[in-house]
Order: structure tokens, then C-alpha cells, then sequence
């Protein structure tokens, strides 16, 4: 019987660690579930996961359809936000002075609530995609710009040292060092990022759009749909868990050598 | 023979006209194949001289002359070493050791073709410095030891006629220290290369230079050189030799008179 070595080991063991993810995610329903049927708390106040259960069914053309579109907005402007952080990122950690000069006004920047910025964008671009891929850009950038930046500007100098005797130039240096260095920081950021992504996007979809699941579920709620709004909320989670992990998934895989704990054993 | 490195009156100050005299009416000359360790107490310039002889600074006043030329920027014909092991995480160890190749004018464009050429070389220096077969692990695999004996092969890679360490055993335990001195001194036999060791080590200095230079508190300055009388090749039990010891008691005396003249 026992010609396989791990035959003394118990043959089936539940992993529990893996599968905590998903018994957490099902106790909350839980919870929330008999919380309400407790209380007596109205759908129009608080709906049971199963009565939004029902409604992303009921629903279902509109939220696909909204979630597409949200889903569109987002990784676009986060895609632009990619492209334009890791350039300027690069610009602005290139040099002290630009360092410097530039930390602060980004700062500033980054301290506006981007709500505020919509209206302007709509006065600009109309309502509708535009302005909502363009609120994604906007609030998801700036961590990018940071942390390459930061990875830049934080090359040890004696390293710098090292590659000047050689004879290197300020590109060498960049390109040998600063940019593979800095990498662990940008795809670390992008985590960050594509989740600021969404509140942009959604934002934006709420105050000026007539598609995607912001404007859904601004529409649901002037309806007392509450079932619907938390179908949209839902969905919203579902794509953000998505992609962050998706953005995970790329870090582990480009900047392995920055995990060493974890894989040199 | 002109000495390979040759240091006249030299005044460097840091950070303006009134900022700190780091060293003042500096002089030295250094031969070609010749040992030098450069021994004082802390802050006595010896980071500096470092980078004045490889022309990442530019004396203020007096000249620095590197293979009958002055220095006004970096000099290619210099491999250095510091006590950090500055290895890249993200190249294998040999790919961190062929990165001066990428750098230097000399080699980077004959790098790609004749890349079998210069991967020997490197296997060749790793097997020299007891690494043969380490060279496709990445620096996080290797211990401190082994990683400065990488960081060695990767200062001597593009066979540079000066190389500068700057207390490359400073964060080793004694036994490793002790048999890196004898990877240092079996390199300087064999290759053809004139090594500046700055240490903090007298003993080190000692068993391993052919001349130890001794500089006082800053602004530093030569106060001294001493010729070690010592054999070639060397062997550890050296260490235990009375008059070795004689040798490192009398340097200590030197700079512990420089320090209180400070």
C-alpha cells in the first residue's frame, strides 16, 4: 500500500491559510446576513447580501455593462498614469536640484481633492469618458512619480563611486543602476495606484457621466434602488481585488530578486 | 621609473573656502606594482586620498599626477573595492562582476562580441578567489565573505593598473578577514597590478604591504612611511612573528601621537 514516501502523512490536510481568504469573505456575508434579519433593518436601509445577490441578477445587462465601462476608465487612466509617472518619476529623480524643486509643487498637487478637479475637467472635456479616464490619471500618478522618483534619488554614494571611476556618465549610472533599482519601488506603487484608479474613475462617473457604475449607482440611489447601489459596490470590490492582485502577480514576476527572503529558500 | 601615482603638495577642503581642510600639503608617490597600505586615525583623509588619486575630486591646490597624466576627472585605469560590497541584487554574480566592461570606453563595445571572451575571464577570477562555480548565484545567496571576494573580481575584471580598497575586510569576521589578506596577496603575486589598501587594520597593513604609509588627524598629511621588511610570499604564521608585532606596536605608537596631537 505505502509505496508513495508521504504515505505516513496524513493523506488529505486542509490547508487553512489558503482557504482563509475565502471562509473570512463567506463569514462576513454571513454575518451581515443574519445582522439584518435580526434587526428587521429595511432593504432601502441596509439590503442582506442575498437580496444584492438578487438584484446583481436581476440587473445583471446594466451592471456588466457599467462595470465594462468603469473598468475601461480605470485602466486607462491608470495605464496613462503608468506611462506619465514612470517618465516624469524619472525626470524628477535624474537630478538633486529637479528633485528638489519639483517634490514640493507635486506635493501641493497631490493635496487638492481630485473631486474638486472634475467640474474643471467637464468644463474642458464635456462629461463622459473623458473626464472620468482623466480623474484615474490624476490620482493615480502621483505615487508612481514618488516612488521611482524616490528609487532614483536614493542610489548609495558609494556605488555612484564606483561607476564614476569607471568612467561612467550620468546615463550609465541611470541606467545601469538607478533604473533597475528603482523598479521594486514602481511596481510596488502600482498596487497603490490602480486601486486610487477606481476612486477616480468612479468619482468622476458619479459627479459627470451617463454610463458606468458611478453614474449607475448615483441613478439607483435617487431611485431608493439601495439594493442596486450595493450591486455596484460589490462589483467595484470584485474588479479592484482583480486587479490588485493582477498588479501583484507583475511585481512578484519582474522584481523577483527584491523578494530574496522569500525565494532563497 | 615615474611612479605610477604621484601626489604634489596637495590642499583639499570640502564644502567652500571656509569649509573643512580634509588634507593639507599632501605628498606621495606610489610605483608601479607597488603595495601601499595608508594607515592614520579616523579623519585623517585617507576616504579622500582615495578619491583624489581616482579623480572623483579635483585638489583645490597641488597636482595629482595618474600614469604620467593629471587627473582633472575620473581615471579609467582604477578598480575599487569599499567595505560595502556594493553588489547589484537584481545581476547574477557574474553579471555584477562584467559590469565595469559595460562602463569602461576601452571595453564596452567589444563587449557584446566578444562576450565568451570576457565570461572566461570572469570564471577565470572567481576561480582565482575561491568562487568557481558561485558565478550564476545572485549576491543574496552568497555570505559577507563571498561577496567581497565578487566584489574584489569585479574591481580587477577590467584589469586595472591601480586599485583602490578602501577597508574592503572592515565588516568580516577574523577568519574570513584573514584568509581574504591571503586572496589579496596571492592577487598582488600573480596579476600585474599596483594596490592602495586603506585600512584601519595595522596588522592587515602590515602583513600585507610592501610600504605603510602613516597620515596624522586631519588635515591629514604623510607623517611617515614605513618599509616592511617582511619576505615575499608571506604566510599567516607571519602574524605570530615577534618582530611583526614589533612592527604593528611601533605604528600603533605613531598614530596614537598623531591622534593627540590632534
Amino acid at each position: 500500500m505505502s509505496t508513495n514516501p508521504s504515505a505516513s502523512r496524513p493523506p488529505f490536510k486542509i490547508n487553512w491559510v489558503r482557504l482563509a481568504p475565502l471562509l473570512y469573505t463567506i463569514g462576513l456575508f454571513v454575518i451581515w446576513e443574519i445582522g439584518v434579519r435580526l434587526s428587521g433593518l429595511p432593504h432601502t436601509i441596509l439590503p442582506t447580501p442575498t437580496r444584492i445577490f438578487e438584484a446583481i441578477v436581476q440587473y445583471w445587462s446594466p451592471i456588466w455593462k457599467n462595470s465594462m465601462q468603469t473598468l475601461y476608465t480605470t485602466v486607462l487612466g491608470f495605464l496613462i498614469a503608468v506611462v506619465a509617472g514612470l517618465g516624469i518619476g524619472l525626470f524628477i529623480g535624474w537630478s538633486k536640484t529637479i528633485y528638489a524643486g519639483l517634490y514640493p509643487i507635486m506635493v501641493g498637487f497631490n493635496a487638492i481633492p481630485k473631486v474638486a478637479l472634475v467640474p474643471i475637467l467637464v468644463i474642458w472635456f464635456g462629461i463622459g469618458t473623458v473626464p472620468a479616464v482623466l480623474t484615474a490619471f490624476l490620482i493615480s500618478f502621483f505615487p508612481i512619480v514618488v516612488n521611482v522618483a524616490t528609487g532614483l534619488a536614493t542610489i548609495e554614494p558609494e556605488t555612484e563611486d564606483v561607476l564614476r571611476a569607471l568612467g561612467a556618465k550620468k546615463l550609465d549610472i541611470m541606467l545601469k543602476v538607478g533604473i533597475p533599482r528603482s523598479m521594486p519601488y514602481f511596481f510596488g506603487s502600482l498596487k497603490v495606484a490602480i486601486t486610487l484608479a477606481f476612486v477616480g474613475s468612479v468619482v468622476s462617473e458619479t459627479v459627470a457621466s451617463n454610463n458606468g457604475l458611478g453614474q449607475m449607482m448615483a441613478s439607483a440611489q435617487s431611485n431608493f434602488n439601495v439594493p442596486l447601489v450595493f450591486a455596484g459596490l460589490l462589483m467595484l470590490a470584485v474588479e479592484g481585488i482583480a486587479m490588485y492582485a493582477l498588479m501583484a502577480w507583475v511585481e512578484k514576476r519582474m522584481t523577483g530578486w527584491a523578494h530574496r527572503s522569500t525565494m532563497a529558500h | 621609473m615615474t611612479p605610477l601615482v604621484s601626489i604634489e603638495n596637495v590642499d583639499m577642503r570640502y564644502g567652500g573656502p571656509d569649509g573643512t581642510l580634509a588634507v593639507s600639503g599632501l605628498n606621495l608617490k606610489i610605483n608601479r606594482g607597488e603595495f601601499i597600505a595608508v594607515v592614520g586615525p579616523s579623519g585623517c583623509g585617507k576616504s579622500t586620498l582615495m578619491k583624489l588619486t581616482t579623480g572623483l575630486h579635483i585638489p583645490q591646490s597641488g597636482v595629482v599626477i595618474v600614469g604620467n597624466e593629471q587627473v582633472t576627472k575620473p581615471v579609467s585605469i582604477v578598480g575599487m573595492a569599499f567595505q560595502n560590497p556594493t553588489m547589484f541584487p537584481w545581476r547574477t554574480t557574474l553579471e555584477n562582476i562584467l559590469l565595469p566592461l559595460e562602463i569602461v570606453e576601452r571595453h564596452r563595445h567589444r563587449l557584446r562580441r566578444h562576450k565568451a571572451e570576457y565570461v572566461a575571464k570572469a570564471e577565470k577570477l572567481l576561480e582565482t578567489v575561491g568562487l568557481k562555480g558561485f558565478g550564476d548565484k545572485y549576491p543574496w545567496q552568497l555570505s559577507g565573505g563571498m561577496q567581497q571576494r565578487a566584489n574584489l573580481c569585479r574591481a580587477l575584471i577590467h584589469e586595472p593598473e591601480l586599485l583602490m580598497l578602501d577597508e574592503p575586510f572592515g565588516a568580516l569576521d577574523a577568519f574570513t578577514r584573514e584568509e581574504l589578506w591571503c586572496v589579496i596577496r596571492d592577487l598582488h603575486a600573480t596579476q600585474d597590478v599596483t594596490i592602495v589598501l586603506v585600512t584601519h587594520d595595522l596588522r592587515e597593513s602590515v602583513f600585507l604591504a610592501d610600504k605603510v604609509v602613516v597620515m596624522s588627524a586631519r588635515p591629514g598629511r604623510v607623517i611617515s612611511e614605513n618599509v616592511v621588511p617582511f619576505e615575499r610570499p608571506r604566510q599567516l604564521e607571519l602574524l605570530y612573528d615577534p618582530a611583526f608585532n614589533e612592527m604593528v606596536q611601533r605604528l600603533h605608537g605613531e598614530i596614537a601621537t598623531a591622534r593627540s596631537a590632534a
